[in-house]
């Protein structure tokens, strides 16, 4: 007799010894090691923690690993550790204005203090399979030719520069001293301000937000952005610890800035200007920040009294939608038995059925 | 609560690394802080700052949470999902608490001090002395209609449910009847429109008046809700349109309860079929009483044997 | 956040700065976790089942005038994310230092502020209306109350009703001021927003969710 959704604890264990089976593949190759996934596939191991919300790159690589390269899986894994751990305090809010850059570049401005640093990037690979890849011996320690003078140390960000001339708006920063909201705590409030905002597209899911902001492009939203800038490197985390009242650095992160400036035709009460899109993520992770950027402007539709009419401005559709976590589990929730509910359907449908052909029937009549 | 013994006992190794019941302390106060709030409030749904559970949203995480928050030592759990202990979901997530929370399990349900379900409420009556936890998927009962927060964070203030009487009303017209059979809207002490979670309307009727506890946990969106025991809890109907429960014509083919929940189970691929209740423990202890259905003993036993043979082969082992 | 009262501005200047003494402070709850729980058990129960009084096990050393059942439902339910309100017999650094230091809670000048309030003094308490109410949208941001009596089995008798209730049960509390059962009626009658509360007397213990309806 067929009954498929019966099952007991046995053949869940069986299950999970199932998936260590194949996680393992052919036991005659060697096993990954959480320094190679760590080291040779950082950009997976920065999404992962990025959408993660947690900066650690080894338990990224455990999570990669354990699940087999599927990176939705391996953020959960990364969110449900996280939210086990206890709270000790909030950092000061980090500098990037200070980053130790290892790239940055503005499409905005041809030539900017600091100047351009293409630093490492896909940008202008030929997409061409590289064949010395799959060579057994490999590529042995490719090296990249030092500069001749280092990066200017003064690197300010290319909204500053415009905010000299008031031709863009100010970032007006929200109340310093009051809360900021924080989704791993709070559950999510409309109208929804734009700490939250943030916060739930840092942790969104990229091709969600690459596909909201691209169609914010393709005129589903009014954006006209230009990148005005995407910088990378490393910055500094600074804490207060109570007993001491002043900061004192407790480590860096490596992050991705992109600052998106948006045509803004003016309003009753604000001049024409140009308008700030922001993003940012753990690591080097620059499509889903500029995505981000793109998406965070337009949902700045309501402060900015534009008209709220494509899927990007509306904020309860993009904040909702954006969690992998959530839309992955509840899509993948209909795999759990719902013969109950499709009992009470079959029955509705039956009974419509019926009433339906005795009308017919009558009607033909 | 008596112990018997059908009870499981806790597993003897616990996970040393995680909370008891794996939430930290200060998670479990703003969620038991939350579950008050819900039962001064029946039937609003008081969102709270729902937290991953190491299960996938929509698994029952709400429900797990809710389950945490209030299980202690001297508990014993039941999980039912469809009405069984034995679909795969409720056995993850009673084995998830018998790891975490070191409880005894079982599978009958007066022996329950907690009872967490997935869209059944029990047929065996149950009792003052226990709190029955519903795992919900979807909060809101008017989001099928209003997809927007705002909107309908309003229409409960200002307990404005006119879209709700609308869109039945329209079924009426439409088909006859009333086109809803699970997750059925209804009325919480004539204030807030509630969704009973998709429970099959079957099964509303005894929300009304209920001698437990009970709650409601939907993790992926944040929300609690609760109805205290002997509380009004009214179906949302018609007066030329009473509400309606489900009927079958046949009986349970295995224990030939006449006024339960039943499953289609398909026999063959010519249309044969057999119905037999959705509460896998009621059933069981019917026939264990010496009732029986329509289907001759042994195809019953080989059946019972075919469903729960897992099951207890797992109790076989712990027990030794 | 949700559980807390309206104003959360206010809960972080709010926050005391006494300098506390271990030495002298009276214990918290002796297991933390499985007492909470115990604890929080309870007050689910009476909280679910208006006007049945429980008697608290737990052996708790408290700092004057705290009741044990009072103590032990503020000490499982308060944290730093729920600003505190002391009445003026209460507010005394001893107690501030008891709750800062077992819960870390803020305490709060005003009792519209407050998420929760010990009344040690119901005499001179303020009246209902001014705590929080919640809100139209969100009526489970108002305060609970704990309110210390001088009895649970003493005093004049009320009938009460409503969700937790099968018909009616009875309730006697004694050293509550005249206008309280009047005003609880106004309370009532703003459903979905109001307090709620919980009497205590020494050990007992009782609730009074915003649902309650009472005939004096």
């Amino acid at each position: 007799m067929y009954v498929a959704v019966k099952g007991g604890e046995e053949a869940i264990l069986n299950a999970h010894k199932l998936i260590a089976e194949e996680r393992r593949g052919d036991t005659v190759l060697p096993e990954l090691s959480l320094d190679q996934i760590k080291e040779q596939m950082q950009l997976a191991v920065d999404r992962v923690m990025t959408e993660g919300s947690l900066y650690d790159r080894d338990l990224a690589a455990l999570a990669i690993k354990q699940a087999q390269g599927d990176l939705v899986e391996a953020i959960f894994l990364l969110r449900a550790y996280r939210t086990t751990l206890a709270r000790f305090g909030e950092t000061q809010p980090i500098d990037t204005a200070k980053m130790a850059v290892r790239r940055r570049i503005s499409a905005a401005y041809k030539d900017l203090p600091g100047g351009q640093v293409l630093g490492p990037s896909y940008d202008y690979t030929h997409r061409l399979l590289d064949f010395a890849l799959a060579a057994e011996e490999g590529v042995g320690a490719p090296q990249a030719t030092v500069a001749k003078e280092a990066v200017d140390e003064d690197m300010p960000r290319v909204t500053d520069i415009l905010n000299h001339e008031g031709l863009i708006e100010e970032e007006i920063a929200c109340d310093d001293d009051g809360p900021v909201a924080d989704l791993t705590r709070d559950p999510m409030e409309f109208p929804a301000d734009r700490d939250m905002r943030l916060q739930n597209l840092a942790r969104g899911d990229e091709g969600f937000l690459l596909a909201l902001g691209y169609s914010t492009q393709r005129g589903y939203g009014r954006n006209h952005p230009f990148a005005g800038e995407i910088r990378l490197g490393e910055v500094a985390v600074e804490f207060v610890p109570e007993e001491l009242g002043f900061a004192i650095e407790i480590g860096e992160v490596t992050v991705t800035e992109c600052q998106m400036i948006n045509q803004f035709a003016g309003s009753a009460e604000r001049p024409p200007q140009f308008t700030r899109g922001y993003g940012l993520a753990f690591g080097h992770c620059e499509r889903k920040t500029m995505a981000m950027a793109l998406v965070d402007r337009a949902l700045r539709a309501r402060e900015l009294d534009e008209s709220i009419e494509y899927p990007a401005q509306d904020e309860e559709f993009v904040l909702y939608h954006s969690d992998n976590v959530e839309a992955s589990g509840f899509v993948q929730h209909l795999k759990l038995p719902h013969y109950v509910d499709f009992q009470s359907e079959l029955q509705l449908i039956r009974s419509l059925r019926r009433r339906h052909d005795e009308d017919h029937l009558e009607a033909a009549e | 609560m008596q112990k018997s013994e059908n009870q499981i006992p806790a597993a003897p190794e616990t996970d040393e690394g995680y909370n008891f019941a794996y939430l930290d302390e200060q998670t479990k106060r703003m969620i038991r802080r939350c579950i008050l709030k819900a039962v001064a409030v029946p039937g609003y749904q008081v969102p709270f700052g729902g937290r991953e559970m190491p299960l996938p949203y929509g698994w029952g995480t709400g429900g797990m949470q809710v389950t945490a928050s209030i299980i202690g030592l001297d508990d014993t759990l039941k999980v039912i999902d469809q009405g069984a202990d034995d679909t795969t979901n409720a056995v993850n997530i009673r084995r998830f608490f018998a790891r975490t929370a070191a409880v005894d399990t079982t599978e009958v349900t007066d022996e329950a001090s907690i009872v967490q379900t997935r869209h059944r409420v029990p047929e065996d009556p149950m009792t003052e002395d226990q709190i029955l936890v519903y795992q919900v998927p979807q909060p809101e009962p008017l989001r099928s209609l209003e997809p927007r927060e705002i909107e309908c964070r309003k229409m409960h203030a200002y307990k404005e449910y006119g879209l709700m009487q609308v869109s039945l009303y329209e079924d009426i017209a439409r088909f006859g009847e009333i086109a809803t059979s699970y997750s059925y809207p209804v009325m919480v002490n004539d204030r807030y429109l509630m969704s009973p979670t998709p429970i099959p309307k079957f099964d509303n009727p005894k929300m009304d008046g209920f001698p437990a506890l009970q709650l409601f946990g939907a993790g992926r969106e944040k929300r609690i809700y609760a109805i205290p025991p002997y509380t009004k809890v009214k179906s949302l109907d018609f007066d030329d349109h009473p509400f309606q429960i489900q009927q079958w014509e046949q009986n349970c083919a295995l224990c030939g309860a006449e006024e339960t929940f039943l499953d289609e189970v398909i026999l063959d691929d010519r249309g044969g079929k057999m119905y037999v209740c959705s509460d896998s423990h009621f059933c069981a202890r019917r026939r264990e009483e010496g009732h029986s259905g329509s289907l001759p003993d042994s195809a019953a036993a080989a059946y019972a044997a075919a469903v729960g043979a897992q099951e207890q082969a797992v109790r076989g082992e712990r027990e030794q | 956040m949700a559980e807390q009262a309206a104003t959360t501005a206010t809960t972080r200047t709010g926050t005391t700065s006494v300098g506390i003494d271990i030495a002298d402070l009276k214990p918290g709850l002796g297991d933390s976790v499985h007492d909470s729980q115990r604890i929080f058990r309870s007050l689910l129960e009476i909280m679910a089942r208006p006007g049945k009084v429980i008697d608290l096990e737990h052996d708790l050393d408290v700092p004057a005038p705290l009741d044990v059942a009072s103590a032990a439902a503020l000490l499982t339910l308060c944290d730093q994310d729920t600003p505190l309100w002391l009445d003026w017999i209460a507010d005394t650094p001893p107690l501030r230092a008891y709750f800062a230091f077992h819960c870390g809670v803020p305490l709060v000048e005003r009792s519209q502020d407050a998420a929760f309030a010990l009344v040690s003094d119901p005499s001179n308490m303020p009246r209902f209306a001014l705590f929080a109410q919640g809100l139209d949208q969100y009526p489970d941001r108002s305060a609970t109350l704990v309110i210390q009596t001088e009895s649970l089995n003493e005093g004049l008798q009320v009938m009460l009703s409503g969700p937790g209730i099968p018909e009616k049960v009875s309730l006697r509390a004694a050293g509550l001021p005249e206008w309280f059962w009047n005003d609880w009626r106004l309370n009532a009658a703003q459903f979905p927003l109001g307090v709620d509360l919980f009497l205590t007397a020494g050990r007992s213990i009782v609730g009074l969710p915003r649902t309650v309806v009472v005939e004096t």
